[in-house]
């Protein structure tokens, strides 16, 4: 995957942006010296990129959080070092964005800057397995909020279709035809297929651009 | 069988109720349960049904109270302050004889506590929380299909017996996310004729109210409705039983803290320790008679909750202190591990054995 120098990650409420941008943050610390995950979720407290944290530590990636994240202190607080994240431009970024056109306001005072500098990808992460956006129509109207709420364009859809622990092949399969009406749709192209690293190797050569992931350890 | 969809507990929670037919729901936002209001914001106003955000959670137990008595089913949700808030009017919906669902997701407590998730509402909760002589059914789901399935059933036994049934939920269950089946059949809610709905002119007109000033009256009222509770008691208790049948120590938890311990089981029983795992799912009524029969065996009980130990006393009351009954437990927003559960296990081993 080529990566533009900062790479926004939006999409609906719960459709799996946090695990995919932690992913993509190791898998570009591999060729790249400065890169940045931003944590911009103002709506949910509680399963963030900070999670995470000691793996991206490990590969070298800053991670730019607000201090507030998993701290109990429940309030939407934007780190302060987002900034740097248009200011300088020796940093490539991959910002995760909160869920649904509430996540995505907060992209707004940055949102500017991004746009005038041009050198970015927004993409859409999308899972048809989620209650709310189950086909293209559903999703298409999740996406025109949000882009009016960022208040900037999408570049591409990310189809991370998945049922977490009961995920199969076939769940994935499943789901193409779903993610490539929503590319159709929305007129821009199906970037990649997201997907569990023991289920995307029995995908091989069945799905193009398959971008296996790591999951995020969770408690229980 | 019907496709599954990936949800938060929280979220499975709304959709259950919209297929149980609950058209209105009240609420006002607290963390961990903001994603209930959020979902019925989004998908109420496209089936034609209501959504308020209350200016409090006062007002929504209240407007809770209005729908119930105009005969509909009807929901609110919050979390442990919101609940403290709600239990006026719970009780006034007690005291009514009035059917709602509320879920209270919980949070470390007291006071405005913490975000994390925790069980520490569970006094409150099977105890009745308000003021006055009144139970709820109290329902502990520990899975987000189970968060369905117990809505739903919340729902049926509210109308049933004509009271509120609580979802006692937690924050990690509210938001986990797992697939989920919608398969339900549902059952078409029973009849109203106690609710004003208006008489048309053809019956005399029903009157929903919880004041009784002349106490032998009131007292009539308090005997009826204990009456009841007894029939509940006697037929909606339920608990899963896991390893129960040759367990001589045996685990009590429920909710998150069941999976946690099932898990310290598992790997007990891997070492041949005979342990086994009773999760009630009614809190009220507690499952006593599960705890009764697990006594033929059980030489020592251990509680394993997200508290200061609170279901160890209706452990022990079931139990009627025949056995030794220890507590595991955690508190504040904190899980207890699987290992810290095995290491109480292999604890209670060593003790037995001595």
């Amino acid at each position: 995957m080529n990566y533009k120098r900062v790479t926004l990650l939006c999409g609906h409420y719960g459709s799996g942006k946090t695990n995919i941008a932690v992913n993509m943050a190791l898998d570009l610390s591999r060729d790249h010296e400065k890169v940045v995950i931003a944590d911009l979720d103002i709506v949910n407290p509680y399963f963030r990129t900070v999670d995470s944290e000691e793996d991206l530590r490990e590969a070298g990636v800053k991670l730019v959080v607000s201090s507030y994240a998993n701290s109990n202190v429940d309030i939407p607080a934007l780190p302060q070092e987002m900034y740097s994240l248009v200011d300088d431009r020796s940093l490539t970024c991959i910002v995760d964005v909160g869920g649904d056109d509430r996540g995505a306001y907060a992209l707004g005072r940055i949102s500017g800057a991004i746009r005038e500098e041009n050198d970015y990808d927004m993409f859409l992460v999308i899972n048809r397995y989620r209650p709310l956006t189950p086909d293209a129509e559903s999703t298409l109207e999740i996406m025109h909020e949000i882009e009016a709420a960022a208040s900037l364009p999408f570049t591409g859809i990310i189809n991370n279709s998945n049922l977490a622990a009961e995920t199969e092949p076939e769940t994935v399969l499943a789901s193409v035809s779903y993610a490539q009406e929503v590319a159709r749709l929305a007129g821009l192209p199906l970037v990649m297929t997201s997907v569990e690293r023991s289920v995307a190797e029995k995908l091989e050569g069945q799905i193009e651009n398959l971008f296996p992931m790591d999951l995020q350890k969770r408690p229980v | 069988m019907a496709e599954k969809v990936l949800m938060k507990g929280n979220e499975a929670i709304a959709e259950a109720a919209i297929i149980a037919g609950c058209r209105h729901y009240f609420g006002y936002p607290i963390t961990p349960q903001t994603e209930i209001a959020a979902y019925m914001a989004k998908r109420m106003p496209k089936i034609g049904g209501t959504f308020l955000q209350a200016e409090s959670e006062i007002a929504a137990i209240n407007m809770v109270y209005g729908v119930s008595a105009a005969g509909k089913r009807v929901m609110t949700s919050s979390s442990s302050p919101g609940i403290s808030l709600k239990s006026e009017g719970i009780s006034y919906l007690a005291g009514a004889d009035l059917p709602s669902v509320v879920v209270n997701c919980q949070r470390g407590g007291p006071g405005l506590g913490g975000i994390q998730p925790s069980q520490s509402d569970y006094f409150q909760a099977t105890r009745g929380g308000g003021h006055g002589d009144y139970h709820m059914i109290v329902l502990a789901p520990a899975s987000v299909q189970e968060m369905a399935e117990l809505t739903i059933r919340g729902f049926e036994l509210a109308d049933e017996y004509r009271m509120t049934s609580m979802i006692l939920a937690d924050g990690t269950i509210g938001q986990m996310m797992e697939p989920v089946s919608f398969d339900f059949e549902i059952k078409e809610a029973p009849a109203k004729p106690w609710a004003t709905t208006g008489t048309q002119m053809k019956r005399e007109h029903n009157v929903v109210n919880s004041l009784y000033l002349v106490p032998d009256v009131l007292e009539v009222k308090n005997f009826e409705r204990y009456e009841k509770y007894a029939q509940i008691c006697e037929k909606e208790a339920v608990a899963e039983e896991y390893m129960l049948e040759d367990a001589e120590i045996v685990i009590a938890a429920f909710g998150i803290a069941a999976r946690v311990a099932r898990n310290a089981v598992n790997a007990a029983r891997a070492e041949g320790i005979k342990v086994g795992l009773i999760r009630p799912i009614t809190l009220w009524p507690f499952p006593v008679k599960t705890f009764q029969k697990a006594l033929g065996t059980a030489k020592q009980f251990i509680s394993v909750e997200l508290s200061m130990g609170q279901m160890i006393e209706d452990v022990r009351l079931a139990t009627e202190c025949r056995v030794p009954v220890t507590l595991c437990n955690r508190a504040g927003g904190m899980i207890p591990s699987p290992d810290q559960v095995y290491e109480a296990i292999k604890a209670a081993a060593g003790k037995a054995g001595e």
